[in-house]
Parts: C-alpha cells; structure tokens; sequence
C-alpha cells in the first residue's frame, strides 16, 4: 500500500498536504481500494467553508457511497474539475492526480490531531 | 411477461414437499369459526344484477361526461383520443410500476424513456425522471433535490401564495421534520417581485407557478437570474397542456420544472392516480429523485434501454439517496406519453389555443353583463370571476337549473376571495355551453 510519508492522514481515511496557509486533499490508497472502481465524486462550491471532520463531498463507487471529509477546518479555494469526467484517477492516482480540495487553513493547530504516515500505515495495518 | 398461477399440480407438490395432503389440512390449526366466519353481507348477485346496480350507483353522480364542466383547479376536463385506452389496457403495459428486474421489459422502458422525452421537449429542461405520483409530490421532490444540492445548509424554501394550495400543503407534509423554512405564501397579495426580495444566502429554492392556480400567466422574465444571483435554484409549476403555448420554462433559466401530467388525457376519475412529471438541468441529475431510464447499446450495437439511475439511488446510495421514493406512475406516464404521441406539437398548441380562446370567450361574455373578471394578468384555461352572492350557492343554482357544474369557489382557500369563483374552460366546453354558462350567471345578476 502506498502511504506517502509527507502527508497527514485522518481516521477517516483521508490525505491532506499542507503548503504554506493553504492545504490539498483527496482519500488514501487505502480508501480507493476498499471502495473499488470510483464512478462519481461530488464536490462543493469554491468559496463554502467547512469545520474540521465536517463533510465536504462524497464518493460513490460502484459498490457504496461514502462522504469525504475535511481533515481540517477551511474554505474551498479549487476543487479537481477534472473528476468529473474521469473520476477513475482517484483508483489510479490518489495522492496526485486524484487530489478533490484545495482550501485555506482556518486553524493550523488542527493539524496537530492527525496522524502521520507511520501511524497511518499502523492504523491500516490494524483493519486488516 | 404473463402472469402465471400456480397449477394444481403446482400446489400438490408444494404440499408433498411440507407432508400436508391438502390446503385444508395446512390451515387445520386455525379453528373453523375465524376460518368460515359468518359473513353478514347481501346474498350473492348475478353479473347482470351486479352491473345494473353499480350503473344505478354510478348514474347518480354528475360527471363531465353528462354535464357542461366549468371545474378546473388542478384537475382538468381534456379530450382523451380513443387509442390512448386501448393501447394502456393492453397486457403488456398494464402494470403501474417500474419493474424491479427492469431490463426484460424493454416495451415498458422504452415507453418510460419517451415519456421523459417529451416531457423535456414540452418544458426546454434537459432531463426528466419516469414520474411520481402527482403534480404536489413531484414540487415536493423538487425542494428535497434543491436542500440536497446544497448539502441541506440552506434552510429557507420560497413558496408563491398563488401556488395551488394542495400542493404547498403537500410539500409541508412531504418534509416536515427537515428543519426547513417554508415562507412567502403568508400573504395572498405577495407577488413575484415580493418573492424575489426575500431571495438570500439561506435559500435553497424559489417555487412559483405559472400558469398559476388562477389560471394567470406570471412574468417569469429576470427571476432566475434573480435566484440565481444568491444561489439558490428556481423551480416552476406549470400546467403542460399551457406549454402547446406558451415558452417553455427551461428558456426562462428554471432549474427544476414540475407539474400535473393529468389534463395529458388522462381521464377525471375521483381525484387519480394522476401522474406528475419532473425535469431539470443535467446538472442536477445525480441529486434528482425518482427513475430515469437511459438508452444505450448492447454488444452487438443494437438500442436497448437501462434504469440508470434508481440503480444508485437504492442500490447504492442507500441512506444518502436524495430521495427513496422511486415509484414511478408507469401506466398514467404511459397515457399522457400516448397522448403527446397522438396531438403531436401541432395538436397540443391546437388544444392550448382553443383553452386560450374559450376561456377569454367566456370571461368577456361575463364581463359584458355586468360580472367583474380579473383581468390583472394574462390568463390561459382558467380566470377569477367575482360572483353577486356565495359561489356554493351560485354553484347549486347552475346545477339545479341549468344542470352546469360550475367552478371553484375561492373562499375555500382564500379569505380574501369570499365570492369568487375559478372557473375552467378548456376545448371539452362547446359555445353553447359557455353561452348557457353566462345566461345561467345572468340570472343570478338581477
């Protein structure tokens, strides 16, 4: 499984990269893996401001729909239009490609609750 | 798909495979008295007996088939062609749901695909579900899908007071319990230009209807841009047979367009089933409730048609579905599809103008011996007529005297409307009868 070091995780299995006061987001390859083959991502309004684990979208594949959460609080500054035609790239490419969110921090300290790569790969390693 | 019983041998083998020798001996534990009870019920009659009493029951209503009809309010007096009953009653039609392993029946998907169809064509929206129960239920559905499409953080839903009442009655049914604020029809005087000051950040969804329910025209010229403008979407209420007419609300930007498909032939039958149609933008429909049938090709390339989308819906998106209620109301979306297929573009603008002309044949003739009309707006079909005493004793004169069933009487709905009367002309009404109408009315004046 692929779990990029750089990156913060969420027991919800999302990603989120932080660059300077702004951050990008999308699911983990573990997420894409136990949803299997991705048909549709529901993305919001550039502009809406969401609080820290608040629902932001979903992620329907052929076998559930699931909603996507914001690691941590923000406003929606661009979201992948690309996904919308292709929204396979999120089993292809999760962490690049595949990204869903980009916002703007409202509180950095947020960052501070999720847990990074190492404690991810344990806490994946744990659902086997 | 035939309906097959099961056959005696069928049943015998049913009873071999559990060790009981007959349909009595299965039963045997529940005791004889609740399994036999005495019935206290009329002895049995015979099929001629019977159909000479329902005839005599049956005969001791009025109808619009017996008398001149100037009742409208939703339900609607319109000419049925003779091949729409034949061809509903076939067999392989005749069932009023979807079927739940859809693609065997290709006849009914394929009919489920041009109703949806036409009901684009007839609105200028780009997508339309299989259909729901009524016109009310389908302006309900419209509120669910818009609070969904903004992920149920806008609250306020912007209702016009000249909105059939019914049908705001029913969306407050259909979504009490979803802390919505359903505002505007407060006041009866609110217009459109009222409505659209109460557009703001918290509105999901502006509603109007137009024609409304007095049968008047509403400039929707600016509004959507007006929602729009806060983000909120902008769903009309429209009576199809008016779209023969009229511009299609889809050119007017509306985000969702719904109405009653029953004055599409479907005949006046004690209030149903009746059918309502729903369209919207392409955009939305991943958040519009209902079935949608799709077309699309087998491996060898040939046409065929799929559910596209009540697989997500139910199969999928389970609890975060907009909406669950997927019932479809085949056989009526199938009479008012057949009845679009027969009138043509050409026959449905014939019908919307002959509603035009009779009805302002009628509303001048009424005007011309002394009644006041509301000429305010432009009106198709139907118009508001003040009457000189209460219209439930007008109306008792008309049917007594005159044997006219005369229209709807206002004061049900509206305190402000204490004498007026909706009245309902559509291309059924003969001149005659208008004429005899207004003689009936003349009476009443003096």
């Amino acid at each position: 499984m692929n779990i990029p070091s750089d990156l913060k995780y969420t027991k919800n299995d999302e990603w989120v990269r932080v660059e300077g006061d702004t951050a990008t987001t999308g699911v983990s390859d573990y997420a894409q893996n136990a949803l299997s083959d991705i048909v549709y991502v529901e993305l919001p309004a550039v502009g809406n401001s969401f609080k820290q684990g608040e629902s932001y979208g979903s992620v329907e594949s052929v076998k559930a729909a699931s909603d996507v959460y914001l690691p941590v609080g923000g406003t929606i500054t661009a979201i992948n239009d690309a996904l919308a035609s292709t929204p396979e790239v999120v089993n292809g490419d999760p962490y690049v490609a595949g990204w869903m969110v980009k916002f703007t921090l409202s509180d950095p300290a947020e960052l501070n609750a999720l847990m990074d790569a190492a404690a991810y790969a344990k806490y994946c390693e744990e659902r086997k | 798909m035939s309906y097959c019983p099961h056959t005696p041998t069928d049943r015998a083998e049913m009873l071999a495979a559990i060790g009981e020798k007959s349909i009595e001996d299965l039963f045997e534990d529940v005791p004889a008295r609740v399994r036999f009870p005495k019935l206290n019920i009329p002895d049995p009659l015979s099929e001629l007996e019977t159909m000479a009493e329902l005839r005599e029951l049956a005969e001791a209503n009025a109808d619009a088939q017996r008398n001149p009809c100037f009742l409208g309010a939703g339900a609607y007096n319109h000419f049925s062609p003779s091949i729409l009953n034949h061809l509903i009653l076939r067999g392989e039609f005749l069932t009023a749901y979807t079927p739940y392993q859809p693609e065997i029946t290709q006849g009914t998907l394929q009919a489920i695909y041009e109703f949806q169809s036409m009901i684009c064509a007839l609105t200028g929206m780009d997508v339309a579900n299989a259909s729901h129960y009524d016109g009310a239920t389908s302006m309900a559905e419209a509120v669910i899908m818009a609070y969904s499409h903004h992920r149920e953080k806008r609250k306020k839903v912007i209702v016009s007071p000249a909105i059939h009442l019914q049908y705001r009655e029913v969306l407050r049914t259909y979504t009490q319990g979803m802390d919505l604020s359903i505002v505007g029809d407060e006041d009866p005087e609110t217009d459109l230009a009222d409505l659209a000051r109460m557009l703001d950040k918290d509105t999901t969804l502006l509603i109007v209807q137009s024609p409304n329910f007095f049968g008047q025209i509403e400039n929707l010229d600016g509004l959507a841009e007006q929602a729009h403008a806060v983000g909120a979407l902008l769903c009309v209420a429209v009576d199809p047979i008016s779209l023969g007419l009229l511009k299609p609300p889809g050119q007017l930007g509306a985000d969702i367009v719904v109405g009653e498909g029953q004055g599409l032939g479907i005949p006046l039958s004690n209030g149903g089933p009746y059918c309502g149609f729903f369209a919207t933008k392409k955009d939305y429909v991943r958040k519009m409730a209902g079935r949608l049938v799709g077309e699309a090709k087998d491996r060898d390339g040939r046409r065929g048609y799929v559910l596209t989308l009540a697989t997500r819906e139910q199969h999928i998106k389970r609890e975060k579905a907009t909406s669950n209620i997927c019932t479809n109301q085949g056989l009526m979306a199938l009479a008012a599809t057949i009845y679009m297929a027969t009138l043509g573009k050409h026959g449905l603008r014939r019908v919307a103008e002959l509603c035009w002309h009779k009805s302002h044949y009628a509303a001048k003739s009424l005007a011309e011996i002394g009644y006041s009309v509301d000429t305010t707006k432009p009106f198709i079909k139907e118009f508001v007529v003040q009457c000189p005493r209460p219209v439930s004793e007008v109306n008792a004169h008309l049917f007594d005297e005159w044997g006219i069933i005369g229209g709807y009487d206002l004061s049900n709905d509206y305190a402000t409307l204490p004498t007026h009367m909706l009245l309902c002309v559509t291309e059924m009404n003969t001149r005659e009868e208008i004429d005899a109408l207004v003689e009936a009315l003349a009476e009443l004046k003096n």
